[in-house]
């Protein structure tokens, strides 16, 4: 299969690989995916809470080259963002940004899952009514 | 300097002797008569050539030259023993006996032959890809025809114990048939010692050229016959008609020469190459052999490297022509049922790279390898939040994945 420029960009220098102190009540994560699928995404954020904002956002993906590229892509799009913002972050984006082709579509669904995950997470952390499913994938 | 992407693919296919090339070139410009012109000198130039390389390949496998049947590869050849002996012995019965680790050319041959009517028993085989041979006694039946199994296995190298296979089989008067596609011209092939009946080949495993193989059929202690598959002009003592492809037959006689003279040098310098990327790679952690090491191919090493994604790691690993364990064309992977039925877990079955040798690959090569993988494993293990969770002591197995 071929890759776009930016897939492999990504892929070969991800950004924000890493892992944020999940005991933290400003950070929330999010786990999709599973093994046997080929696809898990842990996506990380940190918030502002006096601000509503992402301060910084990390991840870890186990998955082909546009999961890699997806997730990466996410963390550099969510700094900086509110977390309103970051909802609003709707995964044919990220097709359009990477020029997934069709087969890889659900790399991208999985880095918009991971978002509203972390979300959610970061919400009821913090006392706040759980967000419902957006879009249903599955 | 290094040329990349290196070939590590040769289970796939082999690049071409060029000693095999050189023999063939004659017949592939002035030499052209169709070997069964008999009425004038090209025609007997070309049979001449034929019959050669019937007396090369029969030198390898210790058969007699007549015993070779000409085919367009292994998969044909497949087919034409499996679906021959099926037609020319219905009134004996029909009853077939293979393994679920066979090649597709064997396995959908036999699903075809289950549509027409036959029964055909799949023997599971154990994590070393071995089958049992008690499992395949009891399987026996009156009539059952046939017995097929792989000599070695294209994905993991595991060498099946034909001879008591054959034993079996004969002992119930059945025929042994062996798809022997990766093991003829690697390892010694002797189809009278080991009890082959039927045998497929191929050449462009071998260091010779794709579209040409064969097929062994014994003709004494019993003599063999299969029903044709294909209707013509009765060549090949009418098992496979059809003008013979005279500079691949030369090719492929050249092919078996070549293995037979440089076999015992080739296989030493492979395993021992072999043998060094496998340990160098196994230095990383949760990484595993699949397949028999013991009972194996000595240039095929196939190795599964745990939470890493196989699609990622083909990735990773673009300076190198290997294949995955996992077959990624659509959302839904497909992990290999090779790996599959010697009892691997998907995601180990998808993180697995087979790396095949040949005669062709340097030491300088497999050091490039080992550096590259070690590299591409660790990098994406980094990434990877299910080798965090491990290094962290979660139990996988114990969370609740989403559905997918």
């Amino acid at each position: 299969m071929a890759y776009s420029d930016k897939v492999i960009d990504h892929y070969s220098n991800p950004r924000n690989v890493g892992t944020l102190d999940k005991s933290k009540k400003n950070v929330g994560t999010g786990l999709v995916g599973a093994p046997e699928c080929g696809d898990v995404m842990r996506l990380q954020i940190e918030v502002d809470e006096a601000t509503n904002t992402i301060t910084d956002a990390k991840f870890k993906t186990f998955g082909c080259g546009s999961a890699i590229a997806s997730s990466s892509l996410a963390t550099e799009w969510l700094k900086g963002k509110t977390v309103d913002e970051a909802l609003a972050i709707d995964n044919m984006e990220i097709v359009e940004e990477l020029a997934l082709p069709p087969v890889k579509i659900h790399c991208s669904v999985l880095a918009e899952d991971a978002i509203k995950s972390a979300i959610n997470d970061y919400r009821v952390k913090n006392g706040l009514a759980v967000l419902e499913e957006v879009k249903s994938h599955h | 300097m290094l040329k990349l992407p290196i070939y590590l693919d040769n289970n796939a296919t082999t690049p071409l002797d060029p000693r095999v090339l050189e023999a063939m070139m004659p017949y592939l410009t002035e030499v052209f008569g169709n070997a069964a012109s008999r009425n004038h000198p090209f025609g007997w130039a070309a049979e001449e050539g034929v019959d050669y390389a019937r007396e090369q390949i029969a030198a390898l496998i210790n058969c007699d030259p007549k015993e070779i049947i000409f085919t367009s590869g292994a998969t044909e050849s497949d087919n034409l023993g499996i679906k021959g002996v099926f037609e020319m012995y219905s009134q004996k019965g029909n009853h077939i006996i293979t393994t679920t680790t066979e090649h597709k050319a064997v396995l959908d041959t036999c699903k075809h032959i289950e549509k027409l009517g036959g029964r055909v028993t799949y023997l599971p085989v154990n994590s070393e890809g071995l089958i049992s041979l008690a499992e395949l006694e009891a399987a026996m039946t009156p009539e059952t025809i046939l017995v097929t199994i792989m000599y070695g296995n294209n994905e993991t190298g595991t060498i099946q114990p034909i001879r008591e296979i054959a034993a079996i089989a004969h002992r119930h008067g059945a025929l042994f048939m062996t798809d022997g596609t990766q093991a003829v011209g690697k390892i010694p092939v002797d189809v009278i010692a080991d009890g082959i009946d039927l045998m497929a080949f191929t050449a462009h495993k071998m260091y010779g050229p794709k579209g040409v193989g064969a097929l062994y059929v014994r003709r004494k202690n019993p003599r063999v016959k299969v029903t044709a598959q294909m209707d013509g002009g009765g060549h090949e003592r009418g098992m496979r008609s059809g003008t013979l492809n005279v500079p691949g037959i030369v090719g492929l006689g050249k092919a078996c020469e070549l293995a037979r003279l440089e076999m015992a040098a080739d296989t030493e310098r492979l395993s021992k190459m072999r043998d060094r990327l496998e340990k160098e790679l196994l230095t990383l952690e949760e990484s595993y052999v699949n397949g028999s090491r013991e009972h194996r191919l000595p240039h095929v090493a196939n190795i599964s490297f745990k939470y890493v994604e196989g699609e990622g790691l083909m990735m990773g690993v673009k300076d190198l022509a290997v294949s995955s364990g996992s077959a990624c064309t659509s959302a839904s992977l497909e992990p290999s049922y090779v790996l599959k039925a010697l009892g691997l877990s998907d995601d180990l079955a998808h993180s697995s790279l087979r790396f095949g040798l040949s005669r062709f690959t340097t030491d300088e090569q497999i050091d490039y390898a080992i550096g590259h993988v070690k590299e591409a494993v660790t990098k994406l293990r980094e990434m990877s939040p299910l080798w965090e969770m491990f290094k962290e002591g979660i139990d996988l197995d114990k969370i609740e994945w989403a559905e997918h």
